[in-house]
């Protein structure tokens, strides 16, 4: 019930009802807009949004600009452990106990 | 898919669970760090990805009590079961709550006995089906934290604006702030951390949570739902602990702004209005916990427009659910985990849902990895 489920917004199909057509993993179904709907964004501009569907109502706007600076700052994470690792076997000491765990 | 692939990524999960290591190689304590995730939608996460086993021993994962569906107590069960047995009712609900065991029966069993009981999407489905049936009485179990609240309270709105007459909702719709409060008091609970939950968190914004750092001194992140989001959160948890500070963080903020959603909001003060407490199954009384319709909305209170039993039911003596809720105990270590009660015939509810913490360690089977590891720990 909790976890949410992407889809972008295709077409509205009554605006006074707040409803609109959203894809969802290539299906197409009917979906209550009124919580993404702003005075700075009407009904006709949140066509093509991405939106995240709980029961039936679109509940909050994905950002791709949020969504890309969380995995740019993932990459440079990765970046840097690596570095740190090469580091760490250059001058011979273990690199942590983690790769052991993992299956 | 968009939006959820990419935070699947198998070497990003690898440099992560490096940094993992790394930080809690840092740590200088005699027990395990112990972060709870409030939220069932990352218990769900967390065994399918079997994230427990690859995080380093010296971290453990408390499941915390945000299943709604778990903590619903046996008396509300029986409540519903006796709304869906009202000759002129049309009982609506999401399919989670079919199973949930009530004192005398769940609510499948009511309707294999005749009651009409359907399943629906949304609660606008069930707004549907009192519009197309007028002369039958339409009631919606409500059920759900701040996430499915908004849902409800416009569909309450709606069926106020068309004049709809019959239709109600039976409302069991709980909030986060003072259940991770109770917990936060709870003598018999030690906890390092918090995992905050991502969808409750779009609605409500991220300010209600600041009392946990300040008051309690604990360090929340508020987490995504895929693996890349859960071990991103661990890592910035580690990273606030191991440099001794306290904050809010919002590790999720591709959904959640961190205002949270004002039409949302909005629409859930017209219409609800809190309890002054609210029964927990395993957790007790626990105040202001829930919502109920405000006084201008009675008629579409199903608790106003019928009489219900409202009994207090206690739980069967052999189910632990509530220490399990707490994290007191391991899901596998309550005694009829796995024999008397399984997802197919459970006891309590947490082998209800798939976000309980019982059924997602019995549905991903890792059982036994886990006990051998707890096994390896006594040992040691
Ligand atoms: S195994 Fe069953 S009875 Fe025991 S805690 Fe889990 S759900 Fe409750």
């Amino acid at each position: 019930m909790c976890v949410g489920i992407p889809g972008q917004i295709v077409e509205i199909v009554d605006a006074a009802s707040d409803t609109a057509v959203v894809e969802i993993c290539g299906v197409r179904r009917a979906v209550n807009i009124a919580c993404v709907v702003s005075d700075e964004r009407n009904h006709a501009q949140c066509v093509g949004e991405w939106v995240l569907i709980h029961v039936g109502f679109a509940m909050s706007r994905l950002d791709p600009l949020e969504a890309q600076k969380t995995l740019e700052l993932l990459r440079e994470l990765g970046e840097m452990e690596e570095k740190l690792s090469t580091i760490a076997e250059r001058e011979g000491r273990a690199s942590g106990q983690l790769e052991e765990e993992s299956p | 898919m968009k939006f959820i692939d990419e935070f699947r990524d198998p070497a990003k999960a690898r440099a992560l669970l490096a940094s993992i290591g790394n930080l809690a190689a840092q740590l200088q304590r005699e027990r395990p760090l112990h972060l709870m995730e409030v939220c069932g939608g990352h218990t769900h996460s967390i065994f399918r990805y079997g994230i427990e086993q690859v995080l380093p021993r010296n971290i453990e994962m408390v499941h915390g009590p945000g299943c709604p569906v778990c903590v619903l107590p046996m008396g509300r069960v029986d409540d519903c079961v006796a709304l869906a047995e009202h000759p002129n009712v049309i009982f609506t609900t999401f399919g989670d709550a079919m199973r949930v065991p009530g004192s005398r029966k769940s609510l499948l069993q009511a309707r294999a006995e005749g009651a009409d009981v359907r399943m629906v999407y949304s609660p606008e489905d069930a707004l549907k089906i009192a519009r197309d049936n007028p002369g039958r009485e339409v009631v919606f179990f409500a059920l759900g934290f701040e996430t499915t609240m908004p849902p409800t309270a416009l569909t309450v709105l709606r069926a106020a604006e068309e004049g709809i007459e019959n239709f109600s909702v039976f409302c069991n719709h709980i909030t986060i702030i003072p259940t991770i409060k109770a917990i936060l008091d709870s003598p018999d609970i030690r906890l390092d951390g918090f995992l905050g939950p991502g969808h409750v968190s779009m609605v409500i914004g991220s300010a209600p949570y600041e009392f946990i750092c300040r008051h309690y001194r604990k360090p929340l992140v508020i987490s995504g739902f895929e693996p890349l989001d859960i071990l991103h959160s661990v890592y910035l948890l580690l990273k606030q602990i191991t440099e001794g500070r306290c904050e809010v963080e919002n590790q999720y903020r591709r959904v959640v702004p961190d205002a949270g959603n004002t039409a949302a909001l909005e629409a859930v003060q017209r219409v609800f209005e809190l309890r002054e407490f609210f029964e927990w199954r395993g957790l007790g009384s626990i105040d202001h916990s829930g919502v109920r319709l405000r006084g201008a909305f009675a008629r579409f209170d199903a608790e106003k427009r019928f009489s219900l039993p409202n009994l207090k039911i206690a739980d069967p003596k052999s189910c632990q659910c509530g220490e399990v809720l707490k994290g007191a105990i391991k899901p596998w270590q309550c005694k009829v985990f796995g024999t008397a009660c399984t997802p197919k015939t459970p006891l309590g509810s947490l082998m209800v849902s798939s976000e309980g913490a019982c059924a997602a360690m019995h549905n991903y089977g890792r059982m036994d990895l886990i006990r051998a590891r707890e096994l390896q720990k006594e040992r040691e």
